[in-house]
């Protein structure tokens, strides 16, 4: 072109370049205010309660709410020798402090917290704190105030409760975390608790095999069900979505209760075999790791399908017979041609039944027997039933981290686009 | 209609909405089954008849989370709650009840003052005993607790509760200490190892329940031989046609509490409620319903022999029978638990 036609670019399409640019600004102003909802809620109600979840497994304020004046009196006398006994100002600041407690429940907290210490540390504060109530104006005791607690309990003048009391007290304290992975803290630094007492690093590893496995057999089960799905004519594709479907639409409690009577010695399947003569004796396929596989993989398998199914639907079927007119043996097609197609549905779907089944505790429970509890079980119980929201924060943590751990190592393997789903 | 119109009725519907407070009806809640069932019969419907206000029900599973976290945040939705009494203690001792007032109940001359604490007052006198199928094991079933464990006469599967509370009693009357001594050992560190212990001789048979309609569920199904369940609820079952008999022998018995959540709204209409559940004629309609020990003393001389004879208090019952220690598991109930927890998943 002439230079004057390339000047002749000139009012008119710059007009329409800029024309162009705001209305597309524009346009992305919208896409942004409508996101503006989802992101507010993925900030309030995810990443704000992760947050308070890590601040609530660290945070330890009970001691502090209930006992101000023993611990700042505690912080003053620090030059002393942490073995010797505090000083009779200490003594005197707990009296007070059981005398102006605010309320019961900040004194019961405090008993509860501190017999994660030792158990009877409980039975030492709300009898003392009884005592404090009671005999408010009852003056005819020991002169000193080290001497009257003594008189309560012997414990109060034990270098070993003393000891415990100051490892309870700082503001925030790593016990819940140790303690969710066998730890704990003593005077020689941070060692195993005590063998009959460890429990948590092995649920883990249960918690996160058995999620693997409900992976894997979903994932097995799940693959040529989906690629069936895509296969077949019409009305049998609509069968085979609802039957995968269904489970996500009745309720969890209707489907563990039909497998337990489906499953159980006197159940269908045992009744049924028992009288084709095949077996002698009923099987147990209930109340065991067997049934939990069985009932998770069934409850789990929309999971593994769908993503498989969306990702297969958009393969087009010329690449297999391309690769047989090339002469390749369907097996060699299948692992060289259509298996790394897939293999962004197959990232997603796993991921997404592992997840899920880490995460589960109502069925396993319902289902299996006392060795088949999985993580949840415990966060649930420490949260609804010794109200510990400590522990049941740090459990929660270490499920969070273990499963991001699991996240990255496959992300790494199989590349982040294919885990995400994305092409 | 213009748009600015629009905008203005839906600010005002919003508005109207938004102000009008939605006063919460009387909200009680219990164990659930068919203890729940009978509390409706005798108690939830002829109240909300007289009262003419409907009474609405809830369950849970025990425990005090869902109480500490209403009233922490200020804004109850339970009214009146049934608690284990070691619970409602703990409850109590954590500020989480409301303080009973006696003058407030009319009928409080009538129940006896054991069933009076200071945070609540007796549902009923419950009890939890062995159980098995007569149909299996016909009329030479086991009849102590050291019979639950042996596993070769009798073999199957054996249902306890999976909760340290009941259970470490029973694996030490199971080891032969006599219901008077119970506690004294437990209290120990040797005794609760030795509790331990004994449950680990037969814990790949034990099938834990939590619930307390699953044992039966499961003897009914032939799921477990032997179980531990509580008596109300097998007098039920064989009403439905099974035949479970109730070994008295060795029975663990304690009482269950109303208690009222601190400040809920509804603190009169509990009162008035609790008030008709203390009354003689309710009393005694939830007695012949499920065979409980009931706290209404006037209520209790008026019951037939065969009612009394099926109740955990009645004297022929009483052999051997422990009752639950409430300041014992108020002490030692978190760490027996959380150590009873653990346990179970080894």
């Amino acid at each position: 072109m002439s230079a004057s036609s390339i000047d002749a670019l000139t009012q008119e399409d710059v007009s329409l370049a800029n024309a162009h640019q705001r209305s597309s600004r524009r346009k992305r102003l919208y896409s942004l205010l409508l996101l503006l909802p989802l992101l507010t809620y993925t900030t309030v109600f995810f990443a704000l309660p992760i947050g308070m979840m890590l601040y609530r497994a660290v945070s330890n304020p009970e001691l502090i709410q209930a006992f101000p004046r023993t611990i700042a009196a505690m912080a003053q006398g620090e030059s002393a020798p942490p073995e010797a006994l505090p000083s009779e100002q200490v003594f005197q600041a707990l009296e007070q402090d059981f005398i102006n407690a605010p309320n019961v429940a900040v004194v019961g907290e405090a008993a509860r917290r501190l017999n994660y210490e030792n158990s009877g540390y409980r039975f030492l504060i709300m009898t003392t704190a009884r005592q404090y109530k009671r005999s408010v104006g009852n003056e005819a005791v020991a002169p000193t105030a080290k001497q009257r607690l003594a008189d309560i309990d012997a414990r109060w003048v034990s270098q070993e409760l003393w000891a415990d009391f100051r490892r309870a007290s700082p503001a925030y304290s790593p016990y819940y975390l140790l303690a969710a992975m066998d730890l704990q803290q003593t005077d020689q630094g941070v060692v195993a608790v005590p063998e009959n007492q460890r429990v948590y690093v092995d649920l883990i590893l249960k918690t996160l095999k058995i999620a693997l496995v409900v992976s894997l057999l979903c994932l097995l089960l799940g693959f040529p069900y989906a690629a069936l799905m895509v296969k077949a004519s019409r009305p049998m594709q609509v069968l085979l979505f609802l039957a995968v479907m269904l489970p996500f639409w009745t309720s969890l409690l209707a489907r563990t209760t039909a497998w337990i009577v489906v499953l159980q010695e006197k159940g269908i399947f045992n009744t049924f075999l028992l009288r084709l003569g095949l077996i002698d004796q009923p099987l147990p396929m209930i109340f065991n790791l067997l049934g939990v596989y069985i009932v998770m993989v069934h409850i789990l398998l929309p999971f593994s399908v769908l993503p498989l199914y969306n990702v297969m639907k958009s393969i087009p079927p010329h690449f297999m017979r391309a690769s047989a007119s090339l002469g390749a043996h369907p097996l060699r097609g299948f692992f060289h041609v259509y298996l790394p197609m897939t293999l962004t549905g197959i990232g997603s779907g796993t991921l997404l039944t592992f997840i899920v089944a880490a995460g589960y505790y109502v069925t396993p429970t319902l289902v299996g027997s006392a060795r088949e509890q999985m993580l949840g079980y415990f966060i649930a119980f420490y949260t609804n039933t010794t109200v510990n929201w400590g522990m049941a924060s740090a459990l929660g943590l270490v499920l969070i981290a273990c499963v991001l751990l699991i996240y990255l190592l496959a992300a790494r393997l199989v590349g982040i686009r294919q885990i995400a789903g994305l092409r | 209609m213009s748009s600015s119109k629009k905008f203005a009725a839906l600010a005002l519907f919003l508005v109207a909405s938004s102000g009008v407070a939605q006063a919460r009806d009387l909200t009680v809640v219990g164990f659930g089954g068919v203890t729940q069932e009978a509390f409706d019969k005798a108690y939830f419907k002829p109240f909300a008849t007289q009262s003419g206000k409907p009474v609405v029900q809830d369950t849970y599973g025990g425990g005090l989370a869902k109480q500490k976290a209403m009233v922490e945040s200020g804004s109850p939705t339970w009214d009146l709650v049934q608690m284990d009494q070691n619970e409602m203690e703990l409850a109590c001792e954590q500020g989480l009840l409301e303080e009973l007032d006696h003058k407030q109940l009319k009928n409080a001359a009538e129940v006896m003052p054991d069933a009076f604490s200071t945070c609540g007052v007796g549902a009923f006198i419950w009890s939890e005993v062995m159980t098995y199928d007569q149909k299996k094991f016909g009329a030479d079933g086991p009849k102590s607790w050291a019979d639950f464990w042996n596993v070769k006469k009798w073999p199957g599967k054996r249902g306890l509760r999976k909760q340290a509370r009941m259970t470490l009693e029973i694996a030490l009357m199971a080891d032969g200490v006599a219901p008077n001594d119970v506690y004294k050992v437990l209290a120990t560190k040797q005794g609760q190892d030795r509790a331990f212990a004994k449950l680990d001789e037969i814990k790949p048979y034990i099938q834990w329940w939590e619930t307390g309609a699953q044992p039966l569920e499961w003897l009914a199904a032939g799921n477990v031989a032997v179980t531990a369940a509580y008596n109300g609820r097998i007098a039920i079952a064989n009403q439905q046609g099974n035949s479970f008999p109730l070994i008295w022998q060795q029975q663990l018995y304690s009482m269950d509490y109303w208690t009222i959540i601190k400040n809920t709204p509804n603190k009169e209409a509990s009162y008035k409620l609790l008030d008709y559940i203390l009354s003689s004629k309710a009393q005694a309609d939830f007695a012949r319903t499920i065979p409980y020990g009931i706290v209404n003393v006037k209520a209790s001389a008026a019951l037939d022999a065969k009612t009394v004879s099926a109740l955990p208090n009645a004297p022929a019952n009483m052999k051997d029978a422990l009752l639950l220690d409430t300041p014992f598991w108020v002490n030692y109930e978190e760490d027996l638990m959380n150590r009873f927890t653990r346990w179970v998943a080894q």
